[in-house]
């Protein structure tokens, strides 16, 4: 039982690490370029999650002061700074992906394959 | 602390550099925009001089405050004189890289993208900047995201199908590099709750001696760290660097092999000084794995090195069997072997680009061939780029008065106060410098062997060496000279450098 609330208490965290090493697999082993790079977007998509809820805070209202007459406690807020991070994040993996996708739309055009596998193999055929 | 202008240059080089990347886009003109980056880098090497005798003879290491919000929520730079040194000498290199490759970048390049090839050199070297002076971890994660891409770019520049196979090979690796160093710092975040380095080794150290989250912050560690390897190309994660440095274009292989791969090292040295504190990898043994990493790396990468028949290939393993060396340093534990870490970076960026340069030239002068059976005696028809090539491949196997000895000899005088490290140490340096030479003395009498009359072989057209490549080499041969005779100057300096990063 014990163990139980323990998962519960950590499903985010627990979620992230599955989603991780799921996008790093795929990104690693799958030699569909595609999939490759989706494998990263969950890859990159689970430290998000988690970014997210380190800071999150049950209740809390959007970290934002707009009455300074009275005394604010921090308790009642999201914690802001991982929502910064998990912004600038966002902004990375975008720009990551854009400039993927546009190589293997340079790749495909050239061997008119996204299969990394199968374009290894011509290239060793060609060189023998 | 009053702020002196010197102060300001850190950010300043970082903030010209980037700006000249903008400004670079609107300019298509290639030859124009070379002349913007030379400029740019030109200009942030003599700030940076200037920093850096500033911080040498105040011997500090000063923060800089970027933002208005104070010291525990705000971004910091930090710079000493570790730093200061380390961002001068890789300027220099960078336009030593662009000067020596200008001929192959306008033959190699499609005309009308040859200013966004100057964009990429004008990221990389603020990315590394960056990389080298801030005090923060996730804008180090960032500054690393913004180097991957410039440096997939610079990779995929000539283009060509290898070129193209290796920039996506390189991308995902770089990605699984990042993806887990920035998972290692959420970790790190979630049960720290910092992000400026100096808090995050404060609430480390008191983790560490409190023995609480010690499962957690193994993992951090290894993440970090792992991933950082992953990205500088340490064995066993070295599969594309060959693919990635040897088919690029002269610049781009030169850069790569010569910066980029040291952003990522000197930000590990990082890791291991300020966030985590080096008492605490070597408590859990994180350096021991590095030392092992880095003698398999010496041994096998150069192994592979000498299998090879392909010219810039070779160079290329043998780049990633100089980082072990690297990692040799850093798993010895101490600040003497981190120093003499940090000296091979800095050897190894000078001597590697000029390799690269003089291949290329070499080539360039052998009908762009590249396999070594062609290149006989290339070095009569190109004669300084033979030099240079002759005095990376002999500082590389380690003869003195070039860098790679001063590398070699503090290694080992570091090693001397370890246990069980000293024999690891002595008998892979032997190793290694023995493979070294096996694969690099072959290579350099290949050069100097003139083509007999009457021979059947293929007749090249003479040209000219460009005086750009000349200049060059002659300063990176300078550079490689400097280094190997004024090593006590330089490794004092490092390890003060790094005394003051503690």
């Amino acid at each position: 039982m014990e163990l139980l609330e323990q998962i519960w208490t950590q499903r985010f965290f627990l979620a992230a690490v599955i989603l991780f090493c799921i996008g790093a697999f795929t990104l690693f082993f799958h030699p569909n370029l595609i999939k490759k790079i989706i494998g990263f977007d969950l890859m990159d998509g689970a430290i998000y999650l988690m970014l997210t809820s380190v800071g999150y805070v049950r209740g809390g209202a959007a970290p934002i002061v707009t009455d300074f007459s009275q005394s604010v406690s921090a308790a009642g807020y999201v914690n802001p700074i991982p929502s910064g991070l998990v912004l600038t994040g966002i902004v990375v993996s975008v720009s990551v992906t854009a400039f993927a996708l546009a190589l293997v739309v340079r790749i495909y055009k050239r061997y008119h394959t996204v299969y990394l596998d199968v374009i290894m193999a011509g290239m060793k055929k060609g060189a023998d | 602390m009053a702020t002196a202008f010197y102060h300001h240059i850190p950010f300043l080089t970082i903030l010209v550099l980037m700006l000249t990347g903008v400004l670079t886009s609107l300019v298509h003109n290639g030859r124009l925009a070379m002349r913007l980056n030379q400029g740019a880098v030109t200009l942030s090497l003599a700030a940076t001089l200037f920093l850096l005798w500033q911080v040498w003879s105040s011997d500090e290491r000063f923060l800089y405050q970027l933002g208005i919000v104070g010291h525990p929520y705000g971004n910091e730079l930090a710079c000493g004189v570790l730093e200061a040194l380390l961002a001068a000498v890789f300027l220099a290199v960078m336009l030593c890289c662009v000067l020596g490759g200008a001929r192959e970048i306008r033959e190699d390049v499609q005309k009308e993208k040859q200013n966004l090839y100057f964009i990429m050199c004008d990221l990389i070297m603020a990315s590394i900047l960056a990389m080298i002076y801030t005090n923060d971890a996730f804008t180090a994660y960032v500054f690393i995201e913004i180097n991957t891409i410039s440096a997939c770019a610079l990779v995929m520049a000539k283009d060509t199908g290898p070129t193209l196979v290796a920039t996506i090979r390189y991308l995902v690796m770089s990605l699984l590099g990042s993806g887990l160093f920035l998972m290692g710092l959420t970790f790190l975040y979630s049960i720290t709750g910092h992000l400026l380095m100096p808090d995050l080794r404060l609430a480390v150290q008191a983790l560490s001696q409190s023995g609480q989250y010690t499962l957690p912050l193994v993992i951090c560690m290894g993440m970090m760290t792992t991933g950082l390897l992953l990205k500088s190309a340490l064995f066993p994660f070295h599969s594309w660097l060959p693919d990635a440095h040897g088919s690029a274009t002269t610049t781009s292989s030169a850069i790569l092999s010569g910066l980029v791969l040291k952003g990522y090292l000197l930000l590990l040295v990082k890791v291991m000084l300020s966030v985590f504190g080096l008492d605490v990898y070597v408590k859990y043994h994180v350096s021991d794995v590095l030392l092992v990493v880095g003698v398999l790396a010496m041994v096998i990468c150069s192994l592979q090195a000498i299998r090879e028949t392909h010219l810039k290939r070779i160079i290329a393993y043998s780049t990633a069997a100089q980082m072990g060396y690297v990692c040799l340093g850093f798993g010895l534990g101490t600040l003497a072997g981190i120093a003499a870490g940090v000296y091979q970076m800095l050897v190894h960026a000078v001597t590697k680009s000029l390799l690269f340069l003089s291949a290329g030239e070499l080539s360039e002068h052998s009908g762009h061939r590249k396999q070594m059976y062609y290149l006989r005696g290339a070095g009569y028809r190109a004669p300084l780029a033979g030099v240079g090539f002759t005095a990376g491949a002999l500082s590389m196997v380690g003869l003195p008065l070039l860098g790679g000895f001063a590398v070699k000899f503090y290694l080992l005088e570091s090693s001397l106060t370890g246990s069980w490290q000293l024999p690891v140490v002595l008998l892979s340096l032997a190793v290694s410098s023995v493979l070294n030479a096996l694969y690099y003395l072959p290579m350099v009498l290949q050069i100097w062997t003139p083509v007999k009359e009457g021979e059947q072989f293929p007749a090249y057209e003479t040209k000219p060496t460009p005086r750009s490549f000349r200049l060059a080499a002659l300063l990176l041969l300078a550079g490689c000279l400097a280094l190997g005779i004024c090593c006590a100057e330089t490794g004092q300096t490092l390890l003060r450098g790094l005394e003051l990063m503690l």
